[in-house]
């Protein structure tokens, strides 16, 4: 099972949350965050909990194309 | 070297009483590797100053909040500072800050736009009707940040002076013995606990509702975890907005052009904000001090692993090497990427309701009043680890 993350560049603010809470998964590009690779580990938890972080909820985590993450 | 050289230097830097940025910060942002400072309190810290560096010490894992609980950490008061959710690292902060971020994402926030806005309105008519001078702080940049966490929490408006007073106390960095600091510290938490129990018995449409809920049903915190995130929402939820109201006034003020160019035309008010953020160093000195969890070169120091890094923000906002003209107040500023708002794990959770309340604060007073300016003596606050008036009187 793999997981896909996408960091949507225009919402991205550039905190740096995703990046301190998940530094294996996401790094700072400049101003800006991106996922160090797309397709991720369907165990890590890491991804979601960045994801439900992200003040501008520009972290979306998807498995098997289903949108699993930001949480409700 | 010589002694003078290694000695730590005394800090905070900045005066109490104005916003401007120390010159001190300048050497130090211009000189090669780290300063060496010592606060009043606690053992000697590495100065982070050039925006390169203070983002990367605030980013990364390697540095620890939590490890300063089990050393003498640097600070400006004898009161040891256990600032909860601030003094957590990851995995135990995540579990913690995921129970709250919701409330304050972008979107979220912008639903209380409109309610902002018809505060800003009613607030300004009492103020028309009470005539100048009028003292700013009270009646315009407290009551607004204060009446949106308390009704987004659930706590009842009325009690402002109530937790006013413990909440300055709070922030103070005045001769506070660790005795009183602990004192006033538990007198907030009865408070606050006291409030959790009527929640419970009486769940509301709030926040603090929701982390009981968390509590009770998920067991996804403690219950002084509870009380002591419900503490740092409410004192983070104002003071710092507060604040900045009344300094980015000033600031406006002292620059007659940009204030002018915002009037006429509204639409940068965003951007104007952000530059405010970046160009208004709030902090008397920079606190929060990072450790190292072990040795790691930062900016051409090697920071051997326990040791403490204070990062001021407010100087690498003026970092030439990252802002054009760092020292002009500038609305039309570009790729504005401040640490107003800090960076990294810790990047502040209110930021979206602060910059929606300093939009709205700041075009509502400005459209209404196309006299603004001061009208008396600006009172400061002297004691507090934020800058800003106490007292500001203004006309129109």
């Amino acid at each position: 099972m793999s997981r896909q993350v996408e960091v949507d560049p225009q919402r991205c603010i550039g905190s740096g949350i995703c990046a301190g809470t998940a530094p294996g998964l996401f790094v700072l590009d400049g101003p800006r965050s991106r996922p160090v690779r797309e397709e991720i580990d369907g165990d890590d938890e890491l991804a979601l909990d960045a994801a439900d972080l992200c003040p501008a909820m520009a972290i979306t985590v998807r498995e098997d194309g289903r949108e699993i993450a930001p949480r409700d | 070297m010589t002694t003078a050289d290694t000695a730590p230097l005394s800090y905070p830097f900045n005066t109490a009483d104005n916003l401007s940025l120390s010159e001190a910060y300048d050497e130090a942002r211009n000189r090669p590797g780290l300063l060496q400072v010592r606060m009043a309190y606690g053992e000697p810290a590495w100065l982070v100053t050039r925006y390169a560096e203070a983002r990367f010490v605030l980013g990364d894992q390697r540095f620890s909040r939590a490890l300063g609980l089990e050393r003498d950490e640097p600070r400006q008061s004898e009161g040891s500072l256990n600032s909860g959710i601030l003094s957590m690292d990851p995995p135990e902060h995540t579990r913690l800050r995921s129970l709250v971020a919701k409330a304050f994402t972008v979107r979220q926030v912008e639903k209380l736009r409109p309610q902002v806005k018809e505060l800003t309105g009613q607030l300004l008519d009492e103020l028309e009707d009470a005539g100048p001078p009028a003292d700013l702080v009270d009646r315009y940049a407290l009551p607004i940040p204060v009446a949106v966490i308390c009704r987004m929490l659930g706590v009842p408006v009325e009690d402002r002076p109530k937790f006013r007073a413990w909440s300055d106390a709070a922030l103070s960095t005045s001769s506070l013995t660790a005795e009183e600091f602990d004192a006033n510290r538990e007198e907030l938490r009865a408070y606050m606990g006291q409030l959790i129990e009527e929640h419970r018995r009486h769940p509301q449409d709030d926040l603090m509702t929701a982390l009981i809920d968390a509590r009770d049903a998920g067991d996804r915190l403690s219950e002084l975890e509870l009380v002591d995130l419900c503490i740092g929402i409410l004192v983070a939820g104002h003071e710092t907005t507060a604040t900045q109201i009344p300094n980015f006034v000033l600031t406006l003020l002292d620059h007659p052009e940009e204030l002018a160019r915002l009037r006429e035309r509204p639409e940068l008010m965003a951007g104007a904000v952000e530059e405010l953020l970046r160009f208004v160093p709030l902090g008397s000195g920079a606190g929060q001090p990072r450790y190292a969890t072990e040795d790691i070169e930062v900016g051409g120091t090697l920071v051997r692993a326990g040791t403490p890094v204070l990062v001021a923000v407010g100087a690498a906002n003026r970092d030439a090497l990252r802002f054009s003209s760092p020292g002009t107040l500038d609305f039309a500023r570009t790729g504005n990427q401040h640490l107003g708002f800090g960076h990294g794990v810790h990047h502040c959770l209110g930021a979206p309701l602060a910059r929606l309340e300093l939009q709205e604060a700041l075009g509502a007073l400005i459209t209404r009043f196309p006299g603004l300016h001061v009208a008396g003596d600006v009172q400061w606050k002297t004691e507090m680890l934020v800058r800003g008036p106490r007292v500001l009187p203004v006309g129109w």
